[in-house]
């Protein structure tokens, strides 16, 4: 095997596929990353976990078409450090050379034939503008759980209704849901995959900035990957195992009051405030008058509190939250102006963009109930 | 006051007085004992357990009695003067007890009463001084240096705290009085039982340099043997050793030992302490390698502690458990929760997930302990709500419990897997 590549182009390909190298790889042959060059020009890159597997194709000078399993972690780090020249890999006996400029560097291979195949990837289920599934996935992520202790809930749901395709997550804590466009392959199909949020997130962030994302999911809903494609790059992940939560439904049907406030000075607001609030305190946020003030601390520790202008409706009513809950749902708000609709101090709040017809992005938080 | 003075005090205490009890000589009338210079009480009450039975037992005074606790290792946890005549200890077993003093009435303590005097004792010192410093439910250290205008001489004192605890409590009490913590300690011990002793400040050294090496504050009897086997019997012996020696033999504690020998304690007294934690353990009666008994009784010892920080008005962060195994290595585990509690269920959960995290394969338990760490006051704490949380949830409900408990005493509403055992309170809280 005997191949030229640009260096920007592979370092560019190994960080994409070094994402799915096992830290603690269960089997010493894991730690590989396979590349193939092939006698059309063109060098793969593949990378497998058991669980998350990752493969790019770009176009290299292939002068010697074959196979070879390096140590990926390395080949990461090479790629990483290599001055700005063309980088030639070859193969010599049991070792692979690779130069790039006046740098040379040996590396050792891996036998290829003990590498598990990657699986192969789902029907195309539909395609999703890259910048809308970034902003969806990171808008939703934040509200999975980070806790092991209910699996189910460290997943994003994804619910698919013909060209409607709703995100969700939720730690039991507040839950984010947003819906988006998408083109489905079959008109109107219905489908729902539980996908690791982490592994969303990361996809996402990768994918997202190339364009269009083809989305595969196995066509009866039966299977167990979803897949990921775009430019050239794919990735696949099992999807979770369990019965995702009927999480909608905890939406209310009515409120009794609410308020439109800029969204960035109410951020700004709280994330001030609640500077004195330490990592678990929660801060107050007192609607009336024609402001909400936002208040943390007590008693003998340290205070602060700083009133925003908002348009409310209903009665004054005080509201404490996590801090970290209000603000991560804040970032969600894509609008300028927020709107908040809340019962009572011990019921959900519903936090949305205002002036939307049907809200795209909404986030349920609970507040936190003061023992005094 | 003459050397002879102070023997007197100290041991040949008069009869007399209004209530038939011992009094030092001269305290309280104007030529009394020199007590300039020690603003330090401690206050000890005598035979606390016993003597508090003995206040509806007027029918057992003057007769050995012994307060113990129930099931197979029974120990004295106190007894009567009577009683300790015959040899009787406390922390001696109640088998052993039985056997030098058979006529002995044995009673099961009640601890909600002693608690209850406990408290009544406590405030008779607050009403002299707030720098009380309890160690313990029946003895106290009392700085009363704020309190000479008001109340009089250190002696004087003394002799109001006997008189109130006698007249309010209905229990007598030992008093010593001198410049430090530790020699009041010891005068309090040598006053008993119902007395008063005053070591005058120039006299605490030769008082001191009288006693055995044993009665220094943190002289157990693993230094007393090492310290004997050095040729030191008494506290002079070790007052005349060179500093580096003892220092060599004992580490740092032989200077803080040489400290106290020459009656240099710099120890303030620390009036009481917000509580740090709440807890309680159980020694089984037999040790135990069942997982399902020791679950049992952390569900147990978890419901107790929440119990009592819901009544004592505080919430906890942090969960501590305890265990002691058969051969008396003991460990502790701890977890910090996300957010203050005072509910069983969390408690437990948390006691129980720290236990099953120690993977002991049929270990054999002498001693299980669950105690709540990092309190604060309920009124400051805040929960946050979660989707699938009833609006009433646990905490409502043990709520409910330790109203049950007001009514129809402790342990009236438990849960299941406790039922068939007998509800047994003689566990020691911590």
């Amino acid at each position: 095997m005997k191949f030229r590549v640009e260096r920007d182009v592979l370092a560019e390909a190994v960080t994409w596929v070094a994402r799915a190298l096992p830290s603690n790889p269960p089997v010493p042959v894991l730690a590989g990353l396979l590349l193939e060059a092939s006698p059309d020009g063109i060098l793969r890159l593949s990378s497998f976990d058991y669980e998350v597997s990752a493969r790019i194709e770009v176009a290299a000078d292939v002068a010697d078409p074959g196979t070879v399993l390096v140590s990926g972690r390395l080949l990461a780090d090479i790629s990483r450090s290599l001055p700005t020249w063309p980088v030639d890999v070859a193969t010599d006996g049991s070792r692979v050379e690779l130069t790039c400029g006046a740098s040379r560097f040996t590396l050792l291979t891996m036998p290829v034939d003990d590498y598990p195949s990657l699986p192969a990837m789902p029907d195309a289920a539909g395609v999703i503008a890259g910048h809308d599934l970034t902003q969806a996935v990171s808008q939703v992520t934040v509200a999975a759980s980070r806790d092991d202790t209910r699996p189910v809930l460290t997943g994003v749901q994804a619910q698919i209704d013909g060209e409607k395709l709703t995100l969700m997550a939720t730690d039991r804590y507040r839950l984010a849901v947003r819906t988006l466009p998408w083109r489905p392959a079959t008109p109107g199909m219905q489908a729902t995959a539980l996908v690791r949020a982490r592994t969303l997130s990361e996809v996402s962030k990768a994918l997202g900035a190339i364009g269009d994302v083809t989305v595969a999911l196995p066509a009866d809903g039966a299977g167990e990957l979803i897949g990921f494609e775009a430019g050239g790059r794919r990735t696949t992940s099992l999807l979770m195992d369990g019965e995702y939560p009927q999480v909608l439904g905890l939406f209310p049907s009515e409120h009794l009051g609410s308020a439109e406030v800029s969204t960035s000075a109410l951020a700004e607001a709280a994330r001030r405030v609640s500077l004195v609030a330490g990592r678990h305190a929660a801060v107050r946020l007192r609607f009336g008058d024609g402001a909400i003030v936002l208040e943390a601390g007590q008693g003998e520790d340290a205070q602060a509190s700083e009133a925003v202008e908002a348009a409310l409706s209903g009665d004054e009513v005080v509201l404490a939250f996590n801090p970290q809950y209000l603000l991560e749902g804040l970032s969600g708000v894509a609008g300028e102006v927020t709107r908040l609709t809340f019962t009572q101090p011990t019921k959900p709040v519903v936090i949305s963009s205002a002036g939307e017809h049907e809200a795209t992005f909404r986030y349920l938080v609970l507040p936190v109930r003061l023992n005094s | 006051m003459s050397r002879r003075q102070l023997d007197r005090a100290g041991e040949g205490q008069q009869r007399g007085g209004e209530r038939g009890g011992q009094r030092v000589g001269g305290a309280g009338s104007d030529a009394g004992p020199d007590d300039d210079g020690c603003p330090i009480l401690h206050v000890d009450m005598d035979a606390f357990y016993a003597s508090v039975e003995l206040i509806d037992r007027p029918d057992l005074r003057g007769l050995p009695v012994i307060v113990a606790g129930g099931g197979g290792r029974a120990v004295v946890l106190s007894a009567t003067y009577e009683a300790r005549r015959f040899g009787v200890h406390s922390a001696m077993p109640l088998g052993r007890a039985r056997r030098i003093c058979p006529q002995a009435t044995v009673i099961h303590p009640d601890h909600s009463r002693y608690a209850e005097v406990s408290r009544g004792v406590m405030e008779i010192f607050h009403s002299i001084t707030p720098l009380v410093e309890p160690s313990s439910l029946d003895e106290a250290f009392l700085d009363v240096s704020g309190a000479l205008r008001r109340v009089g001489r250190p002696a004087r004192i003394a002799q109001v705290i006997r008189d109130r605890v006698a007249d309010e409590q209905r229990i007598t009490c030992s008093v010593g009085v001198a410049a430090t913590k530790f020699v009041a300690k010891l005068a309090s011990g040598r006053a008993k039982p119902d007395g008063l002793l005053v070591v005058p400040a120039e006299h605490t050294v030769p008082y001191l340099h009288r006693l055995p090496i044993g009665a220094l504050w943190g002289v157990g009897d693993k230094t007393e043997d090492h310290l004997r086997r050095l040729g030191l019997h008494t506290v002079a012996d070790l007052a005349h050793t060179p500093v580096a020696t003892l220092e060599r033999a004992l580490g740092a504690a032989g200077v803080q030992l040489h400290e106290l020998s020459w009656g240099r304690d710099p120890r303030p007294v620390v009036p009481e302490q917000v509580e740090k934690s709440i807890g309680a353990e159980e020694t089984f009666a037999r040790d135990v390698d069942d997982p399902e008994v020791v679950g049992r009784e952390l569900l147990r010892l978890s419901e107790k502690v929440a119990s009592r920080l819901r009544s004592a008005g505080m919430i906890g962060r942090t969960v501590v458990i305890k265990v002691r195994f058969a051969d008396f290595t003991t460990i502790t585990r701890s977890r910090t929760l996300a957010e203050h509690t005072d509910v069983g269920r969390v408690v437990h959960a948390t006691a129980s997930s720290l236990y099953a995290g120690l993977g002991l394969d049929r270990a054999r338990v002498r001693l299980v302990g669950v105690r709540v760490e990092g309190l604060a006051e309920a009124g400051e704490g805040h929960h946050q709500l979660a989707f699938d949380e009833r609006e009433h949830g646990w905490r409502d409900a043990e709520r409910a419990v330790d109203r049950a408990g007001l009514r129809f005493g402790p342990g009236a509403v438990r849960p299941a897997s406790l039922v068939r055992e007998e509800y047994s309170p003689h566990d020691r809280g911590t």
